[in-house]
């Protein structure tokens, strides 16, 4: 090859071979609030306003700062997201008189399909909407239901990927509602 | 005139009757939100009720277009399976437009080359035969003749 051509030919190859080990790492889940929590450390919980689920105006975490939450993503049309719904209306009623609350994420579908979900499972709790996932994004959820535990100050202090179990409340969530603000 | 406007009138019906789009016309432009494949191909309980809300749209006269934009309002920009224009997405916009426009460049680079280059000098003349050697061709090429 001639040397007048080598340097920029290589440089375009070095860029797009940049660029492509860029978007494979990228394409992944964001991993480092597993790892954190694994750790032992608590990360401050991402807020931003989203529209309420069947409601007027808008809702965050930081409303309900001093609170132990218990935020659980869902979609209508998953499984596992409506198996555990039982489960996580129980717990809200049994948290509320300790100062938790399970707030609920609906993603990625129509407002009208999440609400005739919520009003046939007969869930109270609180939802609100992040359709594009800009949101949930933030926490590192791929797939649905997620659930993260929200301590009194806004942290994160466990999460599973999956849906929720008894055992698992009563491990991780039942501590948190013991601690003060 | 009557029997003109009943035609003009059963035609605007006619028209306004037909579907602005088809289910298979925006299935293979979108993704199942769960399974990231294309739409078209999703047996997933969610492409399904993705399916349902195209028609749901279509029944109401929606455009292709429209149909899209209102399933980015309700599944987000992930169903659409066109790339986004920003972010990491943007390279799949730009790179294909950066590569055909290098393969320009380079086609361009060489035509101005080749229209440069010198004119092809002649082949050098062939060597002369010696006596003999002339002697033998023309015997043998008089012997082909007969």
């Amino acid at each position: 090859m001639r040397p007048r051509l080598y340097w920029p030919i290589t440089f375009a190859a070095a860029a797009l071979v940049a660029l492509l080990t860029y978007g494979v790492a990228s394409v992944g889940p964001d991993t480092s609030l597993d790892e954190a929590l694994r750790d032992g450390k608590r990360v401050e919980a991402p807020v931003k306003d989203l529209p309420r689920l069947g409601g007027d105006g808008t809702a965050s975490l930081a409303d309900h700062k001093g609170k132990v939450v218990v935020l659980n993503v869902w979609a209508s049309w998953c499984g596992p997201c409506e198996a555990e719904m039982p489960l996580l209306q129980r717990t809200h009623e049994r948290i509320a008189r300790k100062g938790g609350m399970v707030l609920g994420i609906d993603a990625q579908e129509p407002a009208e399909r999440g609400l005739k979900f919520v009003h046939e499972k007969g869930i109270t709790f609180p939802n609100v909407r992040d359709n594009d996932r800009d949101y949930i994004r933030k926490f590192g959820v791929s797939a649905y239901p997620e659930t993260f535990l929200i301590d009194r100050t806004g942290k994160i202090a466990a999460l599973t990927r999956g849906p929720i179990t008894q055992e698992w409340l009563d491990r991780e969530l039942a501590p948190l509602l013991e601690e003060k603000a | 005139m009557r029997v003109l406007l009943a035609l003009v009138l059963v035609l605007g019906l006619t028209a306004a009757a037909e579907p602005k789009t088809t289910l298979p016309d925006v299935e293979d432009e979108v993704m199942c939100v769960e399974c990231r494949t294309g739409l078209n191909v999703s047996t997933a309980p969610v492409a399904d009720q993705e399916r349902a809300f195209i028609r749901e749209k279509i029944a109401q006269g929606l455009t292709k277009q429209q149909v899209k934009d209102a399933l980015v309002e309700a599944y987000g920009p992930d169903v659409l399976a066109t790339p986004e224009a920003k972010g990491f997405d943007l390279s799949a916009w730009i790179i294909p437009g950066a590569l055909v426009a290098a393969f320009a460049a380079g086609v361009a680079l060489l035509a101005r080359r080749w229209r440069r280059a010198p004119a092809a000098t002649p082949a050098p003349d062939a060597p002369e035969l010696d006596p003999a050697d002339a002697r033998r061709l023309d015997a043998d090429l008089a012997a082909f003749d007969r």
